[in-house]
């Protein structure tokens, strides 16, 4: 494995793990704001760090040629290419979270070990999706436009906030309404900085890419590359 | 490429570059100054919910996303020699100056999703809100006119 960095894997993993056992996850049980620092860290910082991580360059360079071209293979699959699609996505994360605090699945994940670590695995499975299908930087086959990107960017944060003060005004029932808004309010300030780095990074990749654009485009004029 | 010619370069993104940027920066200072430092007005103030709730989210994700966008467009036009202070400048004015009269009529006066402060003569606040955003549209206008693409082609096609 020289060479191939893993350790931002390893971050990504542990990071996810502590959203879903250890004390924080023990916490999460009795207090709302232990449970939004849980779904801070586990939901949207581990995938986060999952993707950045570059999983799928990791796998590819170090598996075997067959196992890798079946990866491969997989990946470019029409299923593949629906689920890695900004909207999907960003349903499947965004719209996630409303499903959770807006039906009994919340309760019943307080209750049920199990629901419990369902609705964990799918909220870090699904803001890796997301994080992968806005700002991925493993090989994208079928890479979405930015400005559709961007729009549901926007959306998706614009979700985010509006849930945390919803959750602010209708605190779910059974839990101390302070403890609820000390929540929603962490959930709004600390999520919209994880927010900022996410729009910091797609714009940075577009930033890039428009400079390797426009030096291409002077060295076919004839002129020298212009400063980056 | 010519002093004059660079001055007339990209002038769309100069402006919107600014815009963008001045948006981002005065949502910023509304929420940090009279938010969270003064608690003048809270980010919801429980009197519209549907309304409030949507229109504060989609607004607080668009002018995050513009103040970080404003300025990597920013560093583009550096990197391509191309930023015009004064333009970008009154486009920041433009930008901060529209949103905080929209903040001030639209999410105010119409939707009543919050006021400026809760007191009685809320009126003075209202008018100084306003009138300051009027000023910074005002005074973007006059930066962006006088840096329109024209103004500088005009100069040197002057002698016929």
């Amino acid at each position: 494995m020289a060479g191939v960095a893993h350790g931002p894997v390893v971050r990504g993993v542990a990071a996810g793990a502590a959203g879903a056992a250890g004390p924080l996850a023990a916490a999460a049980h009795d207090r709302f704001v232990a449970h939004m620092w849980a779904h801070l860290v586990g939901g949207m910082v581990a995938p986060l760090l999952l993707v950045l991580a570059a999983p799928v360059t990791l796998a590819l360079r170090t598996l075997d040629v067959t196992p890798a071209r079946r990866l491969s293979r997989l990946l470019r699959s029409a299923p593949a290419r629906v689920l890695a699609h900004p909207v999907v996505a960003a349903a499947l994360s965004a719209g996630g979270l409303w499903v959770l605090y807006l039906t009994p699945i919340f309760d019943a994940m307080r209750d049920q070990p199990l629901v419990h670590v369902l609705v964990h695995a799918h909220l870090v499975a699904a803001g890796a999706l997301f994080y992968a299908s806005v700002i991925g930087p493993d090989p994208r086959p079928h890479p979405p436009g930015r400005v559709l990107t961007a729009a549901v960017l926007v959306a998706t944060i614009a979700s985010h906030g509006i849930l945390a003060k919803f959750l602010y005004a209708n605190p779910p029932a059974g839990l101390a309404v302070a403890d609820v808004r000390a929540g929603a309010q962490l959930m709004y300030y600390a999520g919209a900085w994880v927010e900022a780095v996410v729009i910091v990074i797609f714009c940075a990749q577009w930033y890039r890419a428009a400079g390797v654009t426009s030096s291409r485009a002077s060295q076919r004029a004839g002129r020298l590359p212009e400063r980056a | 490429m010519t002093a004059a010619a660079v001055r007339a370069a990209r002038p769309a993104q100069n402006l919107w570059s600014g815009v963008l940027f001045g948006v981002g920066l005065i949502a910023f200072i509304d929420e940090a100054v009279f938010h969270q430092l003064l608690h003048w007005h809270h980010f919801y103030d429980l009197s519209t919910p549907a309304i409030g709730l949507v229109s504060d989210g989609v607004f607080h994700a668009i002018s995050w996303f513009a103040t970080i966008a404003g300025l990597f467009l920013l560093a583009d036009l550096r990197r391509h020699d191309a930023l015009n202070w004064r333009r970008w400048a009154g486009g920041v004015l433009l930008g901060a100056g529209a949103f905080q009269l929209y903040d001030g009529t639209v999410q105010h006066k119409v939707f009543g999703i919050h006021q400026i402060r809760y007191v009685s003569d809320v009126f003075v606040y209202d008018l100084a809100w306003n009138l300051t955003a009027m000023a910074m549209i005002l005074a973007g206008g006059v930066l962006v006119w006088l840096t329109r693409a024209g103004a500088a082609v005009q100069v040197e096609r002057a002698p016929r």
